[in-house]
C-alpha cells in the first residue's frame, strides 16, 4: 500500500523515538542514583531517619573543633543553630580552616556523626555556604 | 591616564557601530561591491577596543589604583606577569577581552571573505554587530573595568594566588578565541540561512573559522586542565564540574558541526542541521559565560559574581536565541535534498550516527549541569551531580562510538561497503586479547572495562596502520582520531592503575605502605616578594630501593592572606609522581598527599595531537588554495 521510501521514512522516525525515549529513562535513572543532596545540620537534625545514601553537608566549621591524628582528622560542622561531628580521613583542601566555609560529601553514621569522603572548600576566600549566610543574618 | 584614554576608547567603540550599521545598510542596497569605508570603519572598532584593552592592562602594569578593577585584583608586590594577566583574570576584564576578540574577529572575516558574495558579508557584520553591540552595552553599563575610586588607595586587594600561575595566565585568551570565534560562525551561519547562500562554497569557506574555533576551544580546556591538575592538588584533570561543563558543551557542539559541515561541503544535504547546530554552538558558549559571570552555579571554581550581570546576560542570550530562531524558520528555505538517495552504509549516514552520539553527551552534560539549577529554583533543594552520572551515561555509549570512528572514515560517500574485512577482524581479535591480559591481573569491573579498552585499542590500532597505508587520505581526520583513541586509553590506564596515599605526618615521620615508603624530612623556608614558601623535603622509596626526592610547597601569600599548595610533580613519559602537602589549622601534622598518576603525559600528548588535526586541516586548505 505504501512506498518503499514511505516505509523507511517511517521506520526511521520510529527509530529515533525509540533511542530518545531510551536516552531520556536512562538519564532519569542515572540522575536519581547518582544526586547528591545537599542538607545543613538543621536539616539533619529534623530528619525522622538517617539514610544510607550520600549527602553533603555544608556550613562553618567550628572554632577549636580541628582534631588531627595521623589516620584521620575530626571537626564539627555548625550553621549556628545546630552541628554535626564530622570523621575524615583523606586530603584537605587550602581554605580547610576554623571560622571558614566548608562542604563535606560523605554519609550519615547517625544524626550526630558525619563520615566525609571528600571535603570541599571554595576558592574564594571569601566564600560562605548560602546557608551559612542566611543564619548568620538572621542572628 | 591610561583608564581615561581607555574608558573613552569605549564609548567610541560602540558609537562607531552606529556608523557601521548606517554605512552597511546603505552599501547592501546600492553598490556591488563592498565599500572600503565599511572595513575601515569595522578596523577602527577593534583599533579603539584595542586601545582600551591596553589602557586597562597599562593601568595594571603602573599599579593605577584609582580604577576599581586594578585596586580589586592587583596588587604592587605582584611579579609583572601576573599583574598583565590579572587584567583578564577578573569579569569586567574579561568581558573587555570577549569585546576585543569579536571585534578583532569580525574584521578578519571581512578582510578575509573577499571571494564571497557582498550581500552576505554585510550581513553576517549586521548580525555580528547586534552581539558586539549587546557586550558594549553590557560592559559600559554594568561591568565597566574603567570605574574611578576616590580617593584613591594606597594598596591594592591582590590577586588571587591560584590565579598567579603561567598556564592560568594564558588559558583564559586561548578559551576566548575558541568561545567567540563562535559567533562569527553564528552571525554567518544565520546571514547564509537568511539570504539562501548556503552551497558547497560557502560549506568550505566557513569550515575555517570552525577549525579555528575548535583548535583554540580544545587547547583552552586543555590549559585549563593541566591547570586543575597541578595546582588544585587533587590530582585529577576533569571533574566535571559545572563550570568545567559549560566549557564542554560548545566544545562537543562545535566538534558536532565539524563532522556534519564535510556532509554540507561534498554532498550539500543537512543543511538545516548545519545551521542549528551553528546557532547551539554560540548559544552554549554565552550560555557559559552567563552562567560562571552569575554566580548560580553551584561550583568549587566560582569566583566572586554579580546577579545583576546574569541577569543581563540571560536576557541578551534569550534575545540573540529568539532572533536566531525566527531568522531560521522565517528565512530558511530547506531546498535541495540529497540525502534522499542515500545507502544505509556510507559516509554520510556515518557522520549522522556520530552526530547522534554526541548530541547524546552534549545533553547528559546540559542536563548534568543545569538540573541542580532547576531544582533549586523549582523546590528549593540543593544537589550536585557528580562524576558518576556522568560516568555511567556516557562510558558505555562510548564503545560503539570509538569502534564505528575506527572504521567510519574508511567509508565512501553515498554507497559503500566494508572493505578488508578480515584485517578488520584481527586487529579486533589483537586487541582484545591485549586488553584481556591488561584488566584480568588487576581489580576492576572486568567486562565493561575488558570491552572498553578493546574498543579503545581498535581505534588505536587501526588509526596507526591508516597513517603507513599508502591511500592515507585524510591525514587531519586521522590524527585526531588517533589522538582521540590515545586519548582514551591514557585516560583509562591513568584510573586503573594509579596508587594514592593520603596520611597526616609530623616531621620526621615516615609512612609505610606496601608499595612505597615516605619519609618526610624537613621544612625550609624561603621568602618571595609576595609570598613565604615552606617547602617539604619527602623521600620517597619504592619497592626497588629508588629513592626519590619530592619538594612540595606551601605559599602563603601577604595580599591577600591565601595558603595555596604547590604539588610537586616529577614526570616522565611513563608515569607522573605528584605530591602535596597541608597544614590545617597550626597543628604540628601536615595532610599529605601522594598519587602515582601512570601515563599522565599522554592526555595532554593526545589532546596537542587532537588539535595538531585540527591544524593540518586548515593548513591543507590554505595549500590547496
Amino acid at each position: 500500500m505504501y512506498g518503499r521510501k514511505v516505509k523507511l521514512r517511517f521506520l526511521f522516525v520510529l527509530l529515533i523515538l525509540i533511542s530518545l525515549t531510551l536516552a531520556v529513562i536512562l538519564v532519569l535513572k542515572s540522575l536519581e542514583e547518582n544526586v547528591v543532596y545537599f542538607q545543613s545540620p538543621t536539616e539533619i537534625k529534623a530528619l525522622v531517619e538517617t539514610e544510607k545514601k550520600k549527602i553533603r553537608v555544608g556550613g562553618m566549621v567550628k572554632k577549636n573543633s580541628i582534631f588531627i591524628e595521623s589516620k584521620d582528622l575530626q571537626f564539627v560542622i555548625t550553621d549556628f543553630k545546630n552541628e554535626i561531628n564530622v570523621i575524615y580521613s583523606g586530603a584537605v583542601p587550602n581554605l580547610f580552616s576554623e571560622e571558614k566555609g566548608v562542604v563535606a560529601e560523605g554519609y550519615l553514621k547517625d544524626k550526630n556523626f558525619f563520615l566525609a569522603t571528600k571535603i570541599l572548600a571554595k576558592h574564594d576566600e571569601n566564600y560562605m555556604p548560602p546557608e551559612v549566610k542566611a543564619a548568620l543574618k538572621e542572628k | 591616564m591610561a583608564s581615561l584614554i581607555g574608558s573613552f576608547a569605549l564609548v567610541f567603540g560602540l558609537c562607531l557601530s552606529i556608523f557601521i550599521i548606517f554605512f552597511s545598510i546603505k552599501n547592501f542596497k546600492d553598490n556591488n561591491i563592498l565599500d572600503k569605508k565599511v572595513v575601515s570603519l569595522t578596523f577602527l572598532q577593534f583599533f579603539f577596543v584595542l586601545i582600551s584593552f591596553f589602557g586597562l592592562i597599562i593601568s595594571f602594569v603602573n599599579s593605577d589604583f584609582s580604577n576599581e578593577t586594578v585596586f580589586n585584583h592587583s596588587h604592587t608586590t605582584i611579579p609583572i606577569f601576573y599583574k598583565i594577566s590579572g587584567a583578564w583574570g577578573n569579569h569586567e576584564g574579561s568581558l573587555l577581552l570577549w569585546l576585543l576578540v569579536l571585534t578583532l574577529f569580525l574584521f578578519l572575516f571581512i578582510s578575509t571573505s573577499k571571494k564571497q558574495a557582498k550581500q552576505y558579508r554585510i550581513l553576517t557584520l549586521l548580525f555580528q554587530q547586534i552581539i558586539i553591540i549587546g557586550f558594549f552595552i553590557f560592559l559600559i553599563k554594568t561591568s565597566n573595568p574603567f570605574n574611578y575610586i576616590f580617593p584613591v588607595p594606597n594598596e591594592g586587594l591582590g590577586l588571587n594566588p591560584i590565579l598567579q600561575d603561567p598556564a592560568l595566565a594564558i588559558h583564559p585568551p586561548i578559551l576566548y578565541l575558541g568561545y567567540v570565534g563562535s559567533s562569527i560562525i553564528f552571525s554567518s551561519a544565520l546571514s547564509a540561512a537568511s539570504l539562501s547562500y548556503i552551497s558547497k562554497g560557502w560549506a568550505k569557506h566557513i569550515k575555517q573559522w570552525v577549525l579555528i574555533s575548535w583548535i583554540f576551544l580544545t587547547l583552552g580546556i586543555l590549559l585549563g586542565s593541566i591547570w586543575a591538575y597541578y595546582e588544585l592538588g587533587w590530582g585529577g584533570f576533569w571533574f566535571w564540574d559545572p563550570v568545567e561543563n559549560v566549557s564542554l558543551m560548545p566544545w562537543l557542539a562545535l566538534t558536532t558541526l565539524l563532522h556534519c559541515i564535510l556532509v554540507l561541503e561534498k554532498r550539500l544535504a543537512l543543511t538545516s542541521w548545519v545551521v542549528i547546530l551553528s546557532i547551539a554552538t554560540f548559544a552554549l558558549s554565552m550560555c557559559g559565560t552567563f552562567l560562571v559571570r552569575s554566580g548560580i552555579l553551584n561550583s568549587i571554581h566560582t569566583f566572586a559574581n554579580d546577579p545583576e550581570r546574569g541577569l543581563f546576560i540571560l536576557i541578551f542570550l534569550f534575545i540573540l536565541i529568539f532572533l536566531s530562531i525566527a531568522v531560521f524558520f522565517f528565512f530558511h528555505k530547506n531546498e535541495n535534498q540529497n540525502i534522499k538517495n542515500l545507502f544505509w552504509l556510507s559516509k554520510e549516514t556515518s557522520i549522522l550516527v556520530n552526530n547522534w552520539f554526541m548530541m547524546y553527551f552534549l545533553s547528559v552534560v546540559l542536563i548534568g549541569t543545569i538540573y541542580p539549577i532547576f531544582l533549586e529554583v523549582f523546590s528549593s533543594e540543593k544537589i550536585s551531580v557528580g562524576p558518576p552520572f556522568y560516568h555511567s551515561l556516557i562510558i558505555p555509549f562510548l564503545i560503539p562510538f570509538l569502534i564505528a570512528m575506527a572504521f567510519a572514515p574508511r567509508l565512501k560517500w553515498i554507497k559503500s561497503k566494508i572493505e578488508d574485512k578480515i584485517q578488520m577482524i584481527i586487529f579486533f581479535v589483537i586487541s582484545f586479547f591485549i586488553s584481556l591480559l591488561i584488566v584480568k591481573n588487576f581489580d576492576i569491573d572486568f567486562l565493561l572495562n575488558t570491552i572498553l579498552i578493546t574498543s579503545a585499542f581498535y581505534l588505536f590500532f587501526i588509526t596507526l596502520k591508516d597513517f603507513f597505508s599508502k591511500r592515507i587520505g585524510n591525514l587531519a581526520q586521522n590524527l585526531a582520531h588517533f589522538g582521540f583513541s590515545l586519548l582514551i586509553l591514557s585516560i583509562l590506564f591513568n584510573n586503573i592503575f594509579s596508587k594514592e596515599v593520603i596520611t597526616n605526618l609530623k616531621i620526621g615521620e615516615t609512612f609505610i605502605s606496601e608499595d612505597f615508603k615516605i619519609n618526610f624530612e624537613n621544612v625550609d623556608k624561603k621568602n618571595e616578594k609576595n609570598f613565604k614558601a615552606i617547602i617539604g623535603k619527602f623521600n620517597i622509596e619504592n619497592i626497588d630501593g629508588n629513592i626519590e626526592v619530592l619538594n612540595p610547597e606551601l605559599r602563603i601569600y601577604n595580599q591577600p592572606n591565601i595558603i595555596t599548595s604547590e604539588a610537586d610533580i616529577k614526570t616522565n613519559l611513563l608515569t607522573d609522581k605528584f605530591i602535596t602537602m597541608n597544614v590545617v589549622q597550626n597543628q604540628d601534622y601536615f595532610n599529605v598527599r601522594y598519587q602515582v598518576k601512570p601515563f599522565m603525559i599522554w592526555i595532554w600528548i593526545s589532546v596537542i595531537l587532537i588539535s595538531f588535526g585540527g591544524l593540518i586541516s586548515i593548513l591543507k586548505k590554505k595549500y590547496e588554495n
